[in-house]
């Protein structure tokens, strides 16, 4: 693997009053590498994510993001990355033509480059008989598909998922995790931010945040060993656990 | 104390529609007393719809079934007395306290907790400490106990609860299963639904249900055991490449992503693993591991 | 009952506990009343006005003088020529110029008619138009005081006629508007939001899987809301009262009936929105454009229905609204009794009775 930093994070930390959200965590993620940012509801992984896409300043603490320092460069850095979550992929409303031309639009893509973005795209998901249907009528997988198709169109280093498969059916996860692996593949760095245990398997490294620190960070193979368990959600469960 | 009390349910041949899109499709089952069954399936799969038929919250367009020995249409009420329901995106009365929620459900079902105290004890116990604090600042475990404390504060017979462990953490997780062993040792039935497919194994049978149809009813054992495909774990270097290597090896049934590694079976029943190391070898594959798994819930749900 | 109370107590910690809705219940009222009541407000007071006086007679200067001693009138000039009408106008030091005829005091005693012209700056036309009934009602009291002696009468030539407002007060026209706008918003808009809440939170599910009856969730939802209402209509009479002093000539008794009545009324149609709305964000559009709107514009209480046209004149009828700002202004400034209201009394019932039956017609033990 390329070990060309991509994210490198130095004692980030986010205080929001008295209570501290993130807790000085350090780590670097490589290029091309898929990432695994775990933690459960409420252990800071959300707020250490808003800080490295630029849309939180951190309360002390670095972190660059694609070469970019996230608290002065926050607007280069959003030029950098792709974001793509599970809640909010696509406009029901519009068409799937008229969503890749509005999220290109956003990403200050040309109008040439658009329609070729466009044509493209709808030839690699083979989605010529749909492409003028609302995406309201498209089954969930494809959504899927075709929100991080769409999160891709600017062709950032670095794209963002949160929680990109939770409750899709397996099939279609698999199809998602492939073309995911495809785009690590062409060196674009992954990372991903999910409470799911299961998706955490798929990574080249996860980090386990707990409480607002990071608790764990080696690849899931290392940590299961670690642990001697079969699964990382029993690692998940034998770190809480530990720290209780 | 009536010995023939009917705390099943029985399923037949249930069809529900939306704008002549299928929801649920023909759908039979029935769950023991006792049981705890599960309804596994991914989003959309008509968990939801089947559990608004059985609480009485919807009609079928076709078909009959009845909760704990009554019809879901004809006795309702009766029904609507005796089930416990926890609906998927059910979030509590998020400005009033633990114990303000958990007062009115009691009151909703005309009882107090004093009085069925008994049942939610022990889960009671683990947010009586927060009993003040209002429910929108619970954790997503404490929100989920409390829940569930509210759905049982009537002693129901029957407890349905969707999805109730989506979006949260495997802690948690593992409380909440534990929990819901506990109750059913209390002589309730429970069904509940999940995506998870690991929590599959905590029933003691399970449905896969998918675009409104089930594919498999039966104890997550012998699910398991009646599989008769050989599955082989592979790993290498490179996973992505193995994945396309895997794919284009001219033997095989079945090549996925799981995990960080790649499940393979294969269509020849006298397939050796020699060979297929041998040509991932000349793939230049490097660390390559192959071996065969046992297979999961997720595994068998792929193949049908 | 005992269900029913468990269900009330828990509306009411909602609204307390929401700040949003404490200040939409409470501090709405204040906040529109003491709008209209004072900065909103149409009412006059020292406005410049010059006197064109071609008569110059005892007459004339008596009603100079009058003018000049009521506090809604300054008299800043004496013009002499016609020519400088306009030209004292384009200045805009005056409002208003009065022309009194030749041979005022004459034509009076002859011909028992004089004529008096009201000149007004009409690029203010509300103003425009209360200088002119203000001076108005000035003449008109000044010919009633010289026609006490005098047989047959005097007349100087005024139009308009003003009856139970004769200060014109515009507080008067505000105050029932206000309370009718509040109590809209608070009955119908809020118990549709209540309701619709429960149904994006997915709690509705759980209650409907309960043993508690749907008219029980309903009633249980509106309760609080009617008991709300009647505080915050009472708060807006007494300001009316006794900030405005605004009178209330007819029965306290019957004023409080009517404004239950309409309360239930607008409760009634936040049930009705709530059983066609599924998230709360359509209910308050529902209740935004569907009843604020049509209650502000269309009720008579900021546009005289009079002065409608025809088609939005009966459209105006179903407006529940027009009906209960009739009642009021009725009771509260000529002091009418039931006989003479009864029949928009009716027309309110009828309205309440009609978006009870659809509601219940409406409204779901299901889901679908």
């Amino acid at each position: 693997m390329n070990q060309e930093k991509i994210i490198t994070v130095n004692n980030l930390t986010k205080e929001f009053g008295s209570f501290t959200a993130v807790n000085s965590i350090s780590f670097d993620v490589y290029k091309g590498e898929i990432f695994g940012f775990l933690g459960a509801n409420g252990a800071g992984k959300t707020t250490a994510m808003k800080m490295l896409i630029g849309i939180s300043k951190p309360t002390s603490g670095e972190a660059t993001v694609a070469g970019f320092d996230v608290k002065t460069q926050a607007e280069m850095v959003k030029k950098s990355i792709g974001y793509m979550s599970q809640k909010f992929s696509m406009y029901d409303d519009l068409t799937i033509k008229e969503n890749i031309t509005f999220f290109g639009g956003i990403y200050g893509l040309s109008r040439a480059q658009i329609k070729e973005k466009t044509a493209q795209l709808i030839q690699e998901l083979n989605l010529q008989d749909v492409a003028d249907k609302l995406v309201k009528s498209l089954p969930q997988g494809w959504k899927q598909k075709l929100s991080f198709s769409v999160a891709l169109l600017h062709e950032p280093k670095i794209v963002f998922l949160d929680e990109p498969t939770g409750g899709v059916d397996p099939i279609t996860r698999r199809q998602f995790w492939e073309m995911i692996y495809a785009e690590a593949h062409k060196g674009t760095t992954l990372f991903v931010t999910t409470h799911y245990m299961d998706e955490a398997e798929y990574c080249d490294r996860v980090s386990i945040m707990v409480e607002g620190k990071i608790e764990a960070l080696d690849s899931p193979k290392n940590l299961k060993q670690k642990y001697n368990v079969d699964s990382m959600n029993d690692v998940f469960l034998k770190l809480a656990r530990n720290i209780e | 104390m009536k010995l023939t009390l009917n705390m099943s349910i029985t399923v037949q041949n249930i069809s529900k529609s939306y704008n002549k899109i299928k929801a649920v499709e023909t759908l039979s089952f029935a769950v023991n007393e006792g049981e705890i069954f599960g309804l596994i399936g991914p989003d959309g799969a008509g968990k939801t719809t089947l559990f608004r038929i059985l609480t009485t919250l919807l009609f079928a367009d076709e078909g009959t079934a009845s909760v704990a020995g009554f019809d879901v249409v004809k006795e309702y009420k009766s029904i609507r007395n005796c089930v416990g329901y926890m609906p998927g995106k059910f979030s509590l009365y998020q400005d009033l306290s633990v114990e303000e929620n958990l007062t009115f459900f009691a009151t909703l079902f005309g009882t107090t907790i004093e009085e069925n105290y008994d049942l939610i004890k022990d889960i009671y116990i683990q947010i009586e400490p927060f009993k003040t604090r209002r429910a929108g600042a619970l954790s997503g475990g404490m929100k989920q106990k409390l829940a569930l404390c509210c759905a049982l504060i009537h002693k129901p017979k029957v407890l349905f609860l969707d999805e109730p462990t989506t979006g949260v953490d495997p802690v948690s997780r593992k409380e909440f299963w534990q929990m819901l062993k506990r109750l059913q040792q209390k002589g309730i039935t429970i069904l509940v639904s999940t995506p998870y497919m690991d929590e599959a194994a905590l029933c003691d049978r399970i449905a896969l249900i998918q675009k409104g149809k089930i594919l498999k009813i039966d104890s997550p054992i012998n699910i398991i055991e009646k599989y008769d495909k050989t599955i082989y774990d592979v790993r290498a270097k490179n996973t992505y490449q193995l994945l396309l290597d895997l794919k284009n090896h001219p033997s095989q049934y079945s090549v996925y992503a799981f995990g960080e590694s790649i499940h393979y079976t294969d269509k020849e029943t006298e397939f050796d693993s020699d060979t297929l190391k041998k040509y991932l070898e000349d793939k230049k594959h490097t660390e390559i591991e192959i071996q065969m798994t046992k297979p999961t819930i997720e595994d068998v749900f792929m193949d049908l | 009952m005992k269900r029913f109370i468990g269900f009330v107590t828990k509306e009411f910690y909602h609204i307390f506990r929401d700040k949003r809705t404490m200040f939409i219940l409470f501090g709405m009222p204040m906040v529109q009343i003491m709008l209209f009541g004072f900065a909103i407000t149409n009412e006059i007071n020292n406005v410049n006005i010059a006197i064109f006086d071609q008569s110059k007679d005892n007459e004339t200067q008596q009603i100079i003088n009058k003018i000049s001693a009521s506090k809604y009138f300054k008299i800043v000039n004496q013009i002499t020529h016609e020519a400088q009408i306009e030209s004292i106008f384009r200045t805009g030091k005056v409002k208003a110029v009065l022309v009194f005829e030749k041979d005022f005091i004459q034509n009076l005693q002859n011909k028992k008619t004089a004529k008096v012209q009201v000149i007004t700056d009409a690029t203010d036309p509300n103003i425009a138009n209360t200088i002119t009934n203000y001076i108005n009602a000035i003449l008109q009291n000044y010919s009633q005081e010289i026609n006490k002696n005098v047989k047959p009468v005097y007349q100087i030539q005024t139009q308009t006629q003003l009856y139970y407002n004769p200060e014109l007060k515009s507080v008067f026209t505000f105050v029932p508007g206000v309370m009718t706008v509040i109590l809209m918003l608070v009955s119908a808009m809020m118990t549709s939001i209540s309701i619709t809440r429960e149904k994006e939170m997915g709690t509705m599910e759980v209650l409907l899987v309960s043993p508690i009856k749907p008219f029980q969730v309903v009633i249980g939802k509106v309760f609080p809301y009617i008991f709300l209402s009647i505080i915050n209509a009472a708060i807006i009479l007494l300001l009316g009262v006794f900030v405005f002093k605004m009178p209330i000539e007819g029965s306290l008794f019957l004023l409080a009936l009517e404004s239950i009545l309409f309360i239930i009324t607008a409760l009634s149609l936040g049930i009705l929105i709530s059983t066609i709305a599924q998230s709360q964000q359509t209910a308050m559009m529902f209740s935004l454009a569907g009843l604020m709107l049509p209650v502000i514009i269309l009720s008579g209480f900021i546009f005289p229905i009079s002065s409608m046209p025809l088609p939005l004149q009966i459209i105006s009828n179903i407006i529940p609204a027009k009906w209960f700002i009739i009642i009021i202004k009725a009771i509260m400034l000529k002091g009418a009794t039931i006989h003479t209201i009864w029949k928009e009394t009716l027309i309110l019932i009828g309205m309440t009775i009609l978006f009870i039956a659809i509601s219940i017609k409406k409204y779901k033990i299901r889901l679908e």
